[in-house]
């Protein structure tokens, strides 16, 4: 059986086909990269797998299941985190609003509830930083803290939506480091979405290149080639590689690192993550 | 001043509305909804010019239509820029809409001054009876959906990629505002609700971090403002809300420079 695996998925939105037709397959346990341009439909694919997005035809399974939504076996952590930048709650109390996020009635955190919690914030190292206000940490410190809010109620399956977005090198390299930990540790399966393939490279098992409607999965080596990548890209594309530094390039221009600075801007425009990131 | 009937009978309302304004008005400023609430209270004064005119309780009118309006809101959609537009369009037409309303019922000037700036002297028993069980089952409500509220407030993506119902989460939580804007319009008028809605609750957010605490700091304050603007009304003589207008933002006020003082 398989964490995640899709079946001739296709998923349109409007009148654009984001995915046509893609198979590939998450194994259990392990640590893929998920890499594409803006706009190649990471974020669309995590929805989809968690039931937000219909698919036009195929399916997609979680665990030997069909999707639906809520689904217990899956931890997620969006993109869009911009709002939770202006919020004044400690962190603790943003990752205890999670564990009862779906209880109606008069849920109460009783002690078994409390102590989870504590033990997904010490997973990611951040017990201490969670009680301090998630507005006032950094950009990285955040991200700690969010993601230690993915693994309440122990899943098998980690969907993190961009997690290096507006961070330096080092602190990217650490929260890759926690994430390769927690896939060993756990034994929980992991789609890590990024622009740059780079900051990735040593700790994934595999990588799923997403472009043009299509998704190809495999090991580094196979996949990050001119000719796997100037299919998905449309575009002829060149590879260089340095020792285990990759760049992708397209003529002149180094594409990912083109993509990274775009989403960089953007960030800028739409939250504060920013700011703390290189403090 | 409490050997007086409608002082104790003041006091009551005041109390009653406000521990439910503070408790309503934090998840209002936690969702970022404050103005959606401002719109809200102006419906309610449609419906309660339209329930003068029509020989009806303003109370009745004030609390059905908000109600229905706030469901409506809640309906409309999570999509919040779109969503401001047409609240804003909302709230102008239903005040024109109070306005003719008004035209046509001729006891107007008093009346209209005490739905719009609130007349706390004026609640009688039965009312104080209505705004006690409103506020009894808004209560109740609002801890009934208060986990998957927190949740969908504070990260609504999460929350709804773990099953949230959130168009549900959205719409009973806007019932139970339209119940406390309501509430708050009996005491400080449709136009001034918001000092009670929203003051209380973001100055309980610049004092602490916890969210249990912040909720509770919320309704004491608004509490403290309500009576504290009753008690000076009743030495001064001058309005009631204006006092309370007065002692929310002095605490808001306050609040925020000691924030930002460090
Ligand atoms: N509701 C929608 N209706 C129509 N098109 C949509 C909708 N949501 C997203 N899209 C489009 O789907 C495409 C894929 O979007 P998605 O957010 O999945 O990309 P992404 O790979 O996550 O990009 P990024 O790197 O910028 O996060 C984009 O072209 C986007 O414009
Ligand atoms: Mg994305």
């Amino acid at each position: 059986m398989s964490a995640l695996s899709f079946d001739q998925a296709t998923i349109r939105l409007g009148r654009r086909d984001i995915l046509s037709g893609a198979s590939f397959s998450v194994r259990e346990g392990e640590f893929v990269g998920m890499l594409g341009a803006n706009g190649a439909g990471k974020t669309t694919l995590m929805r989809a797998a968690l039931g937000l997005v219909p698919l036009a035809a195929g399916s997609i399974q979680v665990l030997g299941r069909p999707v639906a939504r809520g689904n217990p076996a899956i931890g997620y952590m969006p993109q869009n985190r911009g709002a939770i930048s202006a919020l004044r709650l400690t962190g603790w109390d943003v990752v205890a609003s999670a564990a009862l996020g779906r209880r109606f009635g008069f849920a109460r955190l009783d002690r078994a509830a409390r102590r989870e919690i504590d033990w997904a914030l010490d997973e990611v190292g951040a017990r201490d930083l969670a009680r301090r206000s998630i507005g006032e940490l950094s950009g990285g410190e955040r991200q700690r803290v969010l993601l230690s809010q993915a693994l309440l109620g122990r899943p098998r399956l980690l969907l993190l939506d961009e997690p290096l977005i507006s961070l330096d090198p080092a602190h990217q390299k650490s929260v890759v480091e926690i994430a390769r930990r927690i896939c060993d540790d756990l034994k929980v399966a992991i789609v890590f979405s990024a622009h740059e393939l780079n900051p990735l490279v040593n700790a994934i098992d595999r990588v799923l290149y997403l472009g043009g409607g299509a998704a190809v999965i495999g090991p580094v080596e196979e996949v990050v080639t001119a000719p796997v990548l100037s299919r998905l890209y449309g575009a002829e594309i060149e590879v260089v590689r340095v020792k285990d530094r990759y760049f992708v390039m397209a003529g002149d221009v180094e594409v990912e690192r083109e993509a990274h600075r775009h989403d960089e801007a953007h960030g800028h425009a739409h939250d504060h993550d920013h700011d703390g990131a290189h403090a | 001043m409490l050997e007086y009937d409608f002082m104790r009978t003041a006091f009551a309302a005041s109390g009653v509305a406000a521990v439910l304004a503070g408790t309503v008005g934090f998840f209002l400023v936690l969702r970022g909804q404050t103005f959606a609430g401002h719109a809200l209270s102006h419906v309610g004064f449609t419906g309660a010019t339209g329930a003068l005119l029509f020989g009806l309780s303003p109370l009745a009118g004030l609390v059905g239509f908000t109600l229905v309006a706030g469901i409506g809101m809640g309906l409309f959609g999570e999509k919040l820029a779109e969503r401001d537009v047409a609240i804003g369009m909302m709230l102008s037409l239903a005040l024109g809409l109070g306005l003719l309303f008004l035209h046509f019922y001729t006891a107007a000037a008093t009346q209209a001054a005490a739905l719009l700036f609130g007349n706390v002297l004026g609640v009688d028993s039965s009312a104080l009876l209505t705004l006690c069980v409103l506020a009894g089952a808004s209560l109740l409500a609002l801890a009934a959906i208060g986990r998957p509220l927190t949740f969908a407030s504070i990260q609504p993506e999460l929350a709804e990629a773990r099953g949230v119902p959130m168009r549900f989460v959205s719409s009973a939580f806007l019932a139970i505002v339209a119940v406390a804007v309501a509430e708050c319009a009996q005491i400080v008028g449709v136009l001034l609700v918001f000092t009670l809605m929203v003051g209380p609750a973001a100055a309980a957010m610049n004092l602490t971090r916890r969210l249990g605490p912040a909720v509770a700091l919320s309704a004491a304050l608004a509490l403290a403002e309500a009576w504290g603007g009753l008690t000076l009304a009743y030495y001064t003589d001058w309005p009631a809300s204006f006092w309370i207008t007065a002692l929310s933002g002095m605490v808001f006020f306050g609040a925020a420079a000691r924030r930002f003082a460090g």
